[in-house]
């Protein structure tokens, strides 16, 4: 930590005049300024003048505050902070990766086609879903795209359904895809062992009732377009009837959207072409060991069957076996196939995140098929050693076996009035990040832990111990925690304020 | 904590007739500082109808998002749109500054909504 505990910004460090780099003076006659008027910046004359020394202490200043999964355990739920290997950075380094252009022409860049097509296939057969596309950015982006399919799929069939079902648990995510997709929102309820509920479900505050899958499905029937499911759901639980509630929907027509999110739960175990998913996206920032945020960006697939591929955003990366004589080695082409007339269209500039297909490519053969199945069994392991130690010690709502994460609450310290926020800002204290919070809805001041396969148990146990000691500290010093963190550059923030009157620009002060 | 002249839902909205069929809805005290601080709530369209335990409204604070459901059946005749400006209203003041709709009521006053003591009683049994 540096001992410098406050920075102001880059804008503010400047000074009038001062440059970071010497130009040669001008030695031909200047040009004439020819820009039309509506291609000039006006009002805005606040990039900082500062110099070399100036920037990079300021950008290392803050790195040092920075906390990454380099520097230890990053449990955030639902969003896998794994390992990223240095074998990834290596390859995606690699000068005929890391310096085409994704405007030179096929035949120059066979590799690169080929590196897609391979991530591709081997998408395919982790999902079980053989059609794949690499372009969407992100998770969002992905499941946006998932539902443009399901959209064109219905739509190509003279179809205008307008539902989209989404359970309580979902992510938030999900109804704003829907929503954006143009559809209608309608909420499948959570039964007491968490998962989707068939049956109507009671209020029990209120007495209201809600409609479970069966009703919803009855009720509304050719109208719904299709469901957005989370497997395992954002509590880690396995959606044990998910085969179930994929027949009731292709019963109506409808299509089973998966949010990949936890996939890091499923790898090499189970396939969710094989329980009924009809389109998924995949996270490779979660999942597939690429960096998360910060040193991102982040990179989300979309996998879906081959009812759906004629609809998948163009142009598609296709494998020709290449003409050869009798008794010769088959050679292959790959080529960029934009003949695609039912395609929804683009979705990323050129074919997406390419350095991130780079990276997952990368971890998916260096893993192996079965390096693959083993990390996924050790993230359960992981996960389920630190719901087995602090069991007793945060409340758990739901008892049901949870995979690659676990949702615990502050059930237990509410009573001494100490609360999740509390717990996450004294985690800070001990040096962790926290895990994610509030989150799922469905748990009143969620603590949501996801350890991932990459910790060893010597950190878990670091982090179990330091779990356990705030919560001696909840019981018998609160104030501790309400005062957290202590020990950061900056202690509590202002969340309040940054939320309700957001300053997202810096502006010159008159 | 709790005024004498509104009515509550088991849910934590409250509902203050003002004698003239119409109504101001909020959310409670107890709703509010459970919530914590409010930074957003989105209102719906005036005009709208609604019945009772039906959602109209979503409150957005530093930690969650809650859906707001009808106390009793209504016709929107006005939002607080100062609440777009002033979200904090509903934290400081959720009876007064901080109401959400004022609704035309539709028929008799929801029977299954609590008053004061009954609903003070209900918020004790639900604390942890």
């Amino acid at each position: 930590m540096a001992l410098r505990q406050r920075e102001t910004l880059i804008f503010e460090k400047s000074v009038a005049g001062k440059v970071g780099l010497d130009l040669p003076r001008l030695d031909v006659p200047a040009a004439a300024d020819t820009r039309p008027a509506h291609l000039k910046r006006s009002g805005f004359d606040a990039l900082p003048e500062v110099s070399e020394v100036d920037v990079i202490r300021h950008f290392t200043r803050l790195s040092k505050w920075n906390y990454g999964v380099d520097d230890g355990l990053y449990p955030l739920g639902s969003c896998t902070m794994k390992h990223n290997p240095r074998l990834n950075e290596k390859t995606a380094a690699l000068p005929g990766f890391a310096d085409s252009h994704p405007m030179t022409p096929a035949e120059h860049v066979q590799g690169n086609l080929a590196l897609m097509h391979t991530l591709q296939t081997w998408l395919g057969e982790i999902t079980g879903l053989p059609a794949v596309t690499l372009h969407p950015s992100a998770g969002a982006s992905g499941e946006l795209t998932g539902v443009m399919l399901i959209r064109a799929y219905h739509l190509s069939k003279g179809a205008q359904r307008r539902i989209i079902l989404i359970p309580d648990s979902g992510h938030g995510t999900n109804p704003a895809t829907a929503a954006m997709a143009g559809y209608e929102v309608v909420e499948l309820p959570s039964q007491t062992d968490g998962t989707i509920s068939f049956e109507d479900v009671t209020d029990p505050t209120t007495g209201k009732v809600r409609k479970g899958l069966a009703a919803l499905i009855r009720e509304h029937g050719t109208e719904i377009a299709g469901a957005m499911i989370t497997n395992p759901n954002t509590l880690g639980i396995f959606e044990y009837r998910i085969k179930e509630i994929a027949d009731l929907l292709h019963g109506v027509g409808a299509l089973l959207y998966m949010d990949g999110a936890n996939m890091n739960a499923l790898i090499g175990v189970a396939r969710p072409g094989d329980f009924g998913v009809d389109v998924m996206h995949l996270n490779l920032h979660k999942t597939f060991s690429t960096p998360h945020g910060g040193g991102g960006p982040g990179s989300g697939p979309v996998a879906c069957t081959k009812a759906l591929e004629p609809f998948l955003p163009r142009p598609v990366v296709v494998r020709e076996e290449a003409k050869r004589g009798e008794g010769e080695v088959p050679a292959y082409t790959y080529r960029l196939d934009w003949d695609r007339p039912q395609s929804i269209g683009k979705v990323h500039t050129f074919f997406g995140n390419f350095a991130m297909l780079v990276r997952a490519l990368t971890y998916c053969l260096s893993h192996g098929g079965d390096g693959l199945k083993t990390a996924t069994l050790r993230a359960i392991v992981n996960a389920n050693y630190i719901r087995k130690q602090l069991t007793g010690t945060f409340h758990l709502q739901y008892e049901t076996p949870t995979l690659h994460e676990v949702v615990f609450d502050d059930a237990f310290q509410a009573k001494n009035d100490v609360h999740t926020l509390d717990i996450a800002k004294r985690l800070l204290d001990y040096g962790f990040h926290p895990p994610t919070i509030y989150f799922p809805l469905i748990v009143h001041g969620a603590i949501m832990i996801e350890p991932t396969e990459s910790e060893p148990k010597e950190e878990l146990d670091v982090f179990i111990d330091t779990m356990k000691q705030i919560a001696r500290e909840a019981a018998e010093t609160p104030d501790l925690l309400h005062q957290a963190p202590t020990l950061t550059p900056l202690r509590r923030l202002d969340e309040t304020t940054a939320a309700r009157k957001p300053v997202l620009r810096w502006t010159k002060q008159a | 904590m709790y005024p004498a002249d509104c009515k509550y839902a088991k849910n934590h909205e409250f509902v203050k007739p003002l004698g003239d069929g119409t109504a101001l809805v909020g959310i409670s005290q107890y709703a509010q500082e459970a919530l914590g601080d409010v930074v957003f709530v989105q209102l719906p369209e005036v005009g709208a109808s609604f019945a009772a335990g039906d959602e109209f409204g979503t409150v957005e604070s530093v930690k969650t998002v809650s859906e707001c459901y009808m106390p009793t059946a209504g016709e929107v005749l006005e939002v607080n749109s100062e609440l777009e400006a002033h979200p904090e209203f509903v934290n400081e003041d959720p009876y007064t500054k901080g109401w959400m709709v004022k609704i035309k009521l539709t028929g008799a006053l929801n029977p299954e909504l609590l008053d004061a003591a009954a609903y003070e009683a209900h918020v004790a049994s639900e604390a942890h």
